[in-house]
């Protein structure tokens, strides 16, 4: 019973946040300004319960698991929602309905916490539900714009579909194997033409959530719809925890089959690196461009995923820490400016440099990470991944990921010359910055800096692999 | 002597141009740390030569070594051999003559000095690395300072020239990292470590595959013909100090990497596509001396100019003997001198006369007395003078690819000797066109140099003149580091 508390922490500790928030809710109202220092702080414990009172084990017949590593990577996530709840603190202030916001991203976050966890397919499903549902609720925050209940609409139809799918795949895979847990599948799994279907409609879900082209097709709406808040929470805590549960599934599952899937992961990479980039060239929209962007740092997280070894999973899981940082930082500093200013074009950024140097450092910074270029975290990041796939001598693949990093670094490079060249009459005024979101984006900008130099981030991961 | 100062030192000074307040002192303290940058380059040099003189014959020197990632094997492991040693006397000069001629920068100085000393923090670090990930690491560093020193200080399509240049240069290391992973897995060794990496041989078909991508690649930055298109958009749009720092740095990491990690520690394929290195190599000495020929813009004539001069330094590694290969690397040092001080003298007198056309000047030996000296003695030291390292580095080659007795390294020889005829006919009109005749009226309230502008050209002069009188002393000190290298080719059938 014992262990039943201590394995289960991360998701008790999230439900009684929930919880908690549901009885402020019900109870007197308090000011925004309060109620959200509380839920930063409850949340800043939440990331550092994390690296206590951790055990390893599975509960519910093996329903659910947990390793050291599982335990790393939903602190990664915990620690991703802390910093969002930092960093947009201008929006959240000015929001009516502040807790049911909250709930909804933990009840998210609990989900997610339960699919990395999971171990099989059942819970697998149930807990994507609980991932997903939320999101489409959040992503109609902005309830007096019509393009936000546009996102939720685009968004709640996308995910039913490819829950749709997820459900077929599963029932093609328990018709072909007789049974849904992780742990006595890969026994079973032969590469007979139904067991493949069936793994192509499982791996349709995963490329839904993770936007993999050609499943990508609602993420540029969604993103520009969403509040940003929403927005970064889907790119990066969303992507990230699909991307943990896609790693394992495929390494522990479908091991097996690896010479099935190799082959349709690199293709799929590669697809998905050229559409996303090619398509976020032409962006004008600062949270379009940023979707577009993160489609293609997908394609990239897939190349590392097609190494299959140990180093893959370390190297994935550095990619989407650093990602985290980066990712929100420059979330962060597009919420910033466009709370105060409303403008969301890239266009809009000329001149930034001479009225808020500091924030286009910050911002340099960070896509300087999402480009891979030293001495940002995003350099090793993304060396890691390619050294992960190159394990398997298949230097094309690694050369097309290279050379798409060309293209990559030519889009950030158009926000870097609106700021830092582009000459602006009237650029955006000095913004006024939130205590907290200033606290964000330093705690963001060291990161983006330091987890590449320190390399005991990584030894750490990789000890944990 | 403990090599990691020559990164820490440039390090430091860049964070600490960021922290001061005022204009004067982000100039003053840039210099400081400029001057400690050749105080310890010479002391290496010193140092280096005791160690040699003492009968130390270690293959490389002053050796350092940490685990950094060690997961992947990885470790910050640095240390000298004669080659980079000479490479690091050249940034150092570089850096300081750069530091100087920026003097009037008026635009976001912070800024500008802070990214001239960080490019310098990549060159150090670049020189030094013997593990091809730190290796890797530092020539990426160098990537963004100069996009930004072109954006935001350069002149003309400065945005195009910017993109242009980071693109390229991007898409260089693009083809030096899948080089460096197929080398890592290739190999089987698992290991960056340059020195543990050459003493196996790589598998030859391995080395099919990943030397012209590690060729290619460092190319890129040396103008290898035909990836040299960024050369002259970059330089001609770049700031002074930028266009120093371009060519008499920045290409030469190419250079370098060419011969030290893609020939090194591949011969049997350097073997292989030596042939067409030379062929590559000589269409860039003429291609570029007859594209000189037609510019009318000083830095444009540079630039192209440059795209010759580099051609010499791959035509020199290609020819893979131990003349050509130390005359390859005093091109480097020589070129990275010249150039340097060319750009220096051309901002000099854009700044005076607003004007980098040719044509448009005149007669300015008798307002700008030393300006337009110098600038004959640059381009004496261009067209191969003798007493000039032009003439010293360029002769080594030449002796060294004669020692090949065949029609074909014959005849790529004979070829790139012309082109020396066209860069004097380009170099003599330029400067006679610039310096003599009649004197515009609207420049005779010109003005000749100011003292840190004399400082940065005497810098530079001192240098050039020191290799062209005196060259033994730079090859005695390339040709230990040029032998190594020759016993790993020589032992190829």
């Amino acid at each position: 019973m014992n262990d039943f508390f201590t394995i289960l922490k991360p998701e008790l500790i999230i439900t009684f946040i929930i919880f908690l928030l549901l009885f402020i809710k019900i109870g007197k109202g308090t000011t925004n300004d309060v109620l959200l220092t509380l839920i930063q702080l409850l949340l800043l414990l939440n990331f550092i319960a994390g690296f206590f009172f951790n055990t390893e084990g599975s509960l519910f017949d093996g329903m659910y698991f947990s390793n050291p590593l599982i335990t790393l990577q939903k602190s990664i996530l915990s620690l991703g929602v802390y910093l969002i709840s930092l960093l947009f603190a201008d929006w959240f202030k000015k929001t009516q309905h502040l807790p049911e916001f909250f709930i909804l991203m933990l009840a998210a976050l609990l989900g997610m916490n339960f699919l990395i966890s999971s171990g099989n397919f059942l819970m697998f499903y149930l807990a994507l539900e609980l991932a997903s549902i939320p999101v489409a609720a959040m992503a109609n925050f902005d309830l007096e714009k019509k393009i936000s209940s546009e996102a939720a609409m685009k968004m709640i139809l996308s995910s039913a579909f490819s829950s749709g799918i997820l459900l077929f795949g599963i029932s093609l895979m328990y018709g072909a194997t007789g049974t849904i847990s992780f742990t006595a599948l890969p026994a079973l799994l032969t590469g007979s033409p139904l067991q493949i279907m069936a793994f192509v409609f499982l791996f349709s879900a995963f490329a839904f959530k993770l936007s993999i082209v050609p499943f990508h097709l609602w993420t540029a709406d969604v993103y520009e719809g969403s509040p940003i808040a929403v927005t970064s929470f889907l790119s990066v805590i969303s992507k990230g925890a699909i991307a943990f549960v896609l790693v394992s599934v495929l390494y522990k599952v479908f091991e097996p089959m690896q010479a099935v899937w190799y082959n349709m992961v690199m293709l799929l990479s590669i697809i998905t690196m050229i559409v996303g980039n090619l398509f976020a060239v032409r962006q004008q929209n600062i949270k379009r461009f940023l979707a577009f962007s993160s489609i293609a740092q997908v394609g990239f997280i897939l190349v590392g995923v097609s190494g299959n070894s140990p180093d893959a999973v370390a190297a994935v899981v550095y990619f989407i820490l650093i990602y985290v940082f980066s990712n929100l930082a420059a979330f962060g500093v597009a919420a910033a400016i466009s709370s105060q200013t409303g403008k969301e074009k890239i266009d809009d950024y000329k001149g930034l440099y001479q009225t808020n140097p500091l924030l286009c450092w910050v911002l340099a910074l960070a896509l300087f990470s999402l480009a891979g270029i030293p001495p940002t975290a995003g350099f090793f990041g993304k060396l890691f991944l390619l050294t992960a796939g190159a394990a398997k001598a298949n230097y094309l693949f690694i050369l097309i990921a290279a050379l798409n990093m060309i293209i990559s670094l030519y889009y950030y490079l158009r926000v870097i010359r609106s700021m830092f060249m582009d000459k602006n009459e009237q650029p955006i005024e000095k913004i006024n910055i939130q205590p907290s979101t200033k606290m964000a984006l330093v705690i963001c900008a060291a990161g983006v800096i330091l987890i590449g130099l320190l390399s005991w981030v990584y030894d750490y991961i990789h000890e944990m692999v | 002597m403990n090599l990691t100062l020559l990164i820490v030192v440039p390090m430091l000074s860049a964070i600490a141009v960021l922290l001061v307040p005022n204009r004067q002192q982000v100039k003053w303290l840039a210099l400081a740390g400029a001057s400690v940058q050749l105080i310890l380059a010479f002391a290496l040099l010193v140092i280096y030569r005791n160690e040699v003189a003492a009968g130390n014959t270690a293959q490389m020197f002053f050796q350092q070594q940490y685990n950094w990632f060690p997961s992947w094997n990885i470790s910050f492991h640095v240390g000298v051999d004669g080659i980079s040693v000479a490479m690091i006397l050249l940034t150092a000069f570089v850096v300081i003559a750069g530091v100087l001629v920026s003097w009037n920068v008026e635009k976001m100085t912070k800024e500008f000095y802070f990214l001239l000393l960080l490019l310098s923090f990549g060159a150090y670090g670049f020189f030094i690395s013997l593990d091809l990930f730190v290796l890797f690491f530092f020539l990426e560093i160098a990537v963004i300072p100069k996009y930004l020193l072109i954006g935001i200080w350069g002149s003309g399509k400065k945005e195009y020239s910017a993109n242009k240049l980071a693109l390229m240069l991007m898409g260089g290391s693009a083809l030096v990292l899948v080089g460096l992973l197929g080398v890592y897995f290739g190999s089987g060794q698992h290991t960056f470590d340059l020195l543990s990496l050459s003493k196996i041989s790589i598998p030859v078909k391995v080395q099919m595959i990943c030397f012209p991508l590690l060729f290619v690649g460092f190319g890129v930055f040396t103008a290898l013909f035909p990836f040299h298109t960024w050369v002259p958009d970059g330089h001609s749009s770049a700031p002074t100090a930028g266009s120093m720092f371009l060519a008499g740095i920045s290409m030469k990491l190419g250079g370098y990497g060419c011969l030290r990690v893609a020939t090194y520690m591949m011969p049997e394929g350097a073997k292989e596509y030596a042939n067409i290195i030379i062929i590559l190599s000589t269409i860039a000495i003429l291609y570029g001396a007859f594209a000189t020929m037609m510019q009318k813009d000083l830095k444009y004539i540079n630039a192209y100019s440059s795209v010759s001069h580099c051609g010499f330094v791959l035509l020199g590694i290609g020819m893979l003997t131990k003349t050509a290969i130390t005359g390859a690397v005093m091109q480097m040092v020589s070129h990275g001198l010249m150039t340097a001080l060319f750009f220096a003298v051309i901002g000099m007198i854009y700044e005076r006369t607003h004007t980098r056309q040719v044509n448009e000047m005149g007669g300015l030996l008798k307002k700008l007395p030393f300006i337009t000296t110098v600038l004959f003695i640059v381009g004496f030291c261009s067209l191969g003078l003798p007493g000039l390292s032009g003439f010293v580095a360029e002769m080594t080659i030449f002796m060294g690819s004669w020692e090949h007795p065949d029609t074909f390294h014959r005849v790529a020889t004979i070829a790139a000797c012309m082109s020396i005829v066209v860069t004097a006919v380009y170099i003599l009109r330029a400067v006679s066109q610039t310096a003599m005749g009649p004197i515009k009226e609207s420049y005779n309230h010109l003005t000749d140099a100011t003292w840190n502008e004399k400082a940065a050209a005497i810098i530079l002069l001192v240098g050039i003149i020191a290799i062209g009188v005196a060259p033994f002393w730079l090859k005695d000190l390339i040709s230990p580091g040029a032998e190594i290298i020759m016993q790993k080719i020589s032992l190829v059938k």
